[in-house]
């Protein structure tokens, strides 16, 4: 037993982060919150449509437990159910808990908080504030952390880079290696635990909705010191974004949640300005083909419609690679209360009124499923232990993931408005268990001695040395856009082996010149060439990862879409078919003339692939490339099935 | 072959104590370029017009799409951010410095910790009992949050301190922001509890009656917070501390 407090670093100031921040130091613990640059300005403030939790505020009779099939069916099953089901019925005291701390939740005609439609889901679930809920959210937590701060329980250091784990001679994460954005210091911190609430990679690809700082990196260096990574090449393309040079900016699932419809001219020639195509002459390809859930399908299949609609039939808005997203229809005071935050950044990046003339989109890279490994302790009612240290631990032990740096919640598709919901569930809900954790300790950080930290710093140091002494031909800034060309060219939303062999080798060939590269900037005062050459090294393996688990995954699974794999769901096809399938097959044989020929065959491919397919990829860093084996996934609750959403 | 270049004029600076110093970069235009996607051309080609190789300009940014408040430069000599400054919207030669009204970090990048500092100086925050589960938040019209959520959309970008004549790089003066930080755990029902304090907070010297009046701040706001009623309002609500403060105290 420690007799002193327990000591955590927390990487990264997004929900997650900030979340678990303000729950230890309730618990009386050391709080040490790192982040590149100022808190309040993480990428969690990019999210806009809103929050999930399952509160039923319309009374059409929705559950956490209708919130747990949707979320577990939208990510085709990939997920393990225990956590999933606990995060859904966690859910509303998280929305209140929010609410209690002042965020700006739009409100109904009573005074309680509204609720609106999103992607994936017949309910409406969605508690929002705008359409900046992410900044919102974060700005709350970021407030509670400050008056910790204010109290002296938590420290921040913000403008410095997590650079790697303090692991003793047993491997046992004992405390974090720090750099100095300023200065270029690098030091180590000694800890209890260190935690990973680093956000996402996909700044691996050249253009995504993400913000700057997503890199990948905090996780990637993980997976570099042996800690597993899990279902890489689960990359959420999202549906709607707008085009630019350096970022594609996303419009929020709300905008469709809100009423927003999805179109493109019927005449593939059709030039006219389009509010003067009549209605009979537009195409609403996604009401069309889904009127079940319409607009509002997953965001994995509206991206991949979206991207047949232009690239297969040729119907994008004047030949280009855009469909429209309309909201013209509401009223100017409706679309400002309600979406206000994406409409101003419409007009500002386009030069265009979305409430005057739809809008113009394209899907691009928004979020990633995968992340690393991590781990989880259930209950004996398909929920989880809260106090169990087994919760988000990654295979190392003492080093925790959360938020988009970890793999378990989504499965192989997010639906909207989940990511924040299980950001700030992971941070609220790992705390007791770290502190469980470092009570279970036979030997404390304050018994390792001191060379395995001196030993740690110096190897950081001289790797910093290097890096600056790097003096090639290659800019680093330009690698790290030619590999993010590969990636958008071979790993996107549709693909095949041949491309994604492309891209294993391309991205070989970037490793290559990795080594010729020139460290642009050798001062070392507030540089970022050094950290930039070290992300842009993480960011190469985190391209292997990615595209090796695309490559070996021959199915079509949520995100992950190989047609030559695609198992064609009959048209008539019901998935309760399934289930009385598989109660069939229990007791032998299925009889013939059951169930239609197709059908039958159709569940028999759907059965066999799960068996093989049904499975978490996992990455170890091994000789320099990932290994990748297959985990089973914890499916108890909930009998995985065939997806429809028409 | 692109068929414009942009020329950029960069105020430099390597260190906080040093001398500052400019130079000019082109960067070939491309569709839907803004001053981000330009300084990153320069990152790709550090190459001065004189053709001099020189270390990539550093600068701050994040989200992209001006959500983060991170980007916040001078443009043309205006402040605001750097990510919605599209290229298409400047004219010649695009000229780029760091915030006069903060320290210098390096190039572009200024030290905004002031800002951060006065938001702990005010208490903004609501002071909850704990994250806990205990129960709903409190009722609240529509027409009380969506006031709020105007004044809650501050990225603490810097741009209404930067264009306040009262605000300087070593005075106290709080500023907008932070007014209408003020007035928006105020509004709340359970930040209101903690009123008396916040107003103390701003009634001393760099507070509420330093401000000028000179309302330049609510026209560089990128966010369009009313911050000139934000000031409006917390001027009444000192009067009325003070008054009761004269009163009880």
């Amino acid at each position: 037993m420690i007799n002193r407090k327990k000591k955590i670093v927390i990487v990264g100031g997004g929900l997650a982060g900030l979340a678990l921040a303000m729950k230890f130091c309730e618990r009386d613990g050391e709080v040490t919150v790192l982040s590149y640059q100022s808190l309040k300005r993480s990428h969690s403030v990019c999210a806009q449509g809103g929050i999930n939790a399952a509160i039923d505020a319309k009374n059409e009779g929705d559950t956490p437990e209708k919130h747990f099939y949707d979320t577990i069916k939208g990510g085709d099953f990939l997920a393990h159910q225990p956590l999933v089901r606990d995060m859904c019925y966690q859910a509303p005291a998280i929305i209140h808990l929010m609410d209690r701390m002042g965020v700006a939740f739009n409100r109904t005609g009573e005074g309680h908080l509204d609720f609106r439609r999103f992607g994936g889901t017949l309910y409406s679930r969605t508690a929002f504030a705008g359409a900046t809920t992410g900044q919102q959210l974060v700005y709350a937590l970021d407030e509670q952390v400050r008056r910790h701060v204010h109290d002296g329980a938590a420290r921040t250091l913000e403008w410095h880079e997590y650079l790697g784990a303090v692991l003793d001679s047993e491997g046992i994460c004992r405390g974090a290696v720090i750099h100095d954005l300023r200065t270029g210091d690098i030091y180590t911190l000694p800890a209890d635990a260190v935690v990973l609430a680093s956000g996402g990679p996909s700044q691996v690809y050249a253009r995504s909705t993400a913000s700057f700082v997503s890199t990948g990196a905090a996780a990637t260096t993980a997976y570099l010191q042996g800690a597993k990574y899990a279902n890489g090449e689960f990359i959420q393309i999202h549906p709607t974004a707008i085009p630019g040079q350096d970022k594609l900016r996303l419009m929020s699932e709300s905008a469709r949640g809100e009423g927003g419809r999805v179109w493109v001219p019927r005449n593939a020639n059709d030039k006219r300005d389009p509010k003067k195509i009549p209605e009979s002459e537009r195409y609403y390809f996604l009401e069309e083909k889904y009127p079940l859930f319409k607009n509002l399908v997953p965001r994995d299949v509206a991206s991949r419609e979206i991207y047949d609609i232009v690239y297969n039939q040729k119907l994008g808005v004047n030949g280009e690679p855009m469909v429209y997203l309309d909201l013209t229809h509401k009223s100017r005071e409706f679309l400002d209360n309600r979406l206000g935050g994406i409409m101003d950044i419409y007009s500002k990046f386009t030069g265009v009124d979305p409430r005057e003339s739809p809008m113009k989109i394209f899907p691009a890279v928004h979020y990633s499923m995968g992340g690393l490994w991590t781990d989880y302790g259930p209950d004996s009612n398909g929920l989880i232990d809260h106090g169990s240290p087994r919760n988000q631990m990654t295979s190392i032990q003492g080093l925790f993931a959360a938020g988009e740096a970890d793999y378990q919640f989504h499965g192989a598709n997010r639906l909207g408005a989940n990511s924040l919901l299980s950001c700030i569930y992971t941070g609220l809900m790992m705390a007791r268990g770290i502190m469980n954790y470092t009570d279970s300790l036979e030997k404390s950080v304050d018994d390792i001695s001191s060379t395995t930290f001196d030993d740690t710093r110096s190897h950081w140091q001289n790797r910093f040395t290097d890096i600056k002494a790097m003096n090639g031909s290659e800019n680093p800034y330009k690698l790290h856009q030619d590999l993010g060309n590969i990636m958008l060219a071979n790993v996107l939303i549709v693909r095949d082996n041949k491309s994604l062999e492309k891209a294993w080798h391309a991205i070989h060939d970037i490793e290559t010149r990795f080594k010729d590269v020139k460290c642009l900037d050798t001062n070392d005062w507030a540089n970022p060439t050094p950290s930039f050459i070290n992300q842009l090294y993480c960011m190469i393996h985190l391209s292997k990862i990615i595209t090796k688990g695309a490559l070996m995954r021959d199915e079509f699974r949520g995100s992950h879409y190989k047609p030559a794999f695609d198992m064609n769901q009959p048209k008539d096809f019901d998935p309760h078919e399934y289930i009385d399938y598989l109660e069939q097959r229990q007791y032998g044989e299925v009889p013939e003339g059951k169930f239609p020929r197709d059908h039958l065959d159709y569940m028999k491919r759907f059965q066999e692939n799960n068996e093989k397919w049904l499975k978490t990829t996992v990455a170890q860093h091994k000789d320099n490339e990932p290994e990748i084996t297959y985990e089973e996934v914890n499916t108890s609750l909930v009998t995985p099935r065939p997806r429809k959403y028409d | 072959m692109t068929e414009k270049n942009i020329t950029l004029k960069i105020k430099r600076q390597d260190t906080p104590g040093s001398t500052a110093y400019w130079q000019t970069f082109e960067v070939p235009k491309r569709p839907h370029a803004n001053i981000i996607s330009c300084l990153m051309e320069v990152q790709r080609n550090p190459t001065t017009q004189d053709g001099k190789t020189v270390a990539p300009v550093t600068w701050d940014c994040n989200c992209l799409e001006e959500v983060c408040g991170s980007c916040t430069m001078l443009i043309n000599g205006k402040v605001r951010q750097a990510c919605t400054a599209l290229v298409d919207h400047l004219e010649g030669t695009i000229v780029l410095e760091p915030m006069s009204k903060f320290p210098v970090v390096r190039d572009l990048q200024v030290n905004r910790e002031r800002m951060f500092d006065n938001l702990k100086k005010v208490k903004a925050w609501i002071d909850i009992d704990g994250s806990h589960d205990i129960g709903e938040g409190p009722v609240m019209p529509d027409q009380d949050r969506a006031k709020r959520y105007v004044m809650s959309e501050c990225m603490t970008c810097g741009c209404c301190l930067e264009a306040c004549p009262q605000f300087t790089i070593d005075n106290s003066f709080l500023g907008a922001a932070t007014f209408n930080q003020v007035r928006l755990f105020n509004l709340h029902p359970t930040g209101k509890m903690r009123k008396e304090d916040r107003l103390d907070a701003v009634m001393g010297e760099g507070g509420i009656t330093d401000c000028g009046n000179a309302q330049v701040c609510v026209e560089v706001c990128p966010k369009n917070i009313p911050l000139t009623e934000s000031i409006a309002d917390i001027g009444r609500q000192t009067t009325w501390q003070a008054i009761k403060n004269l009163l009880t105290k």
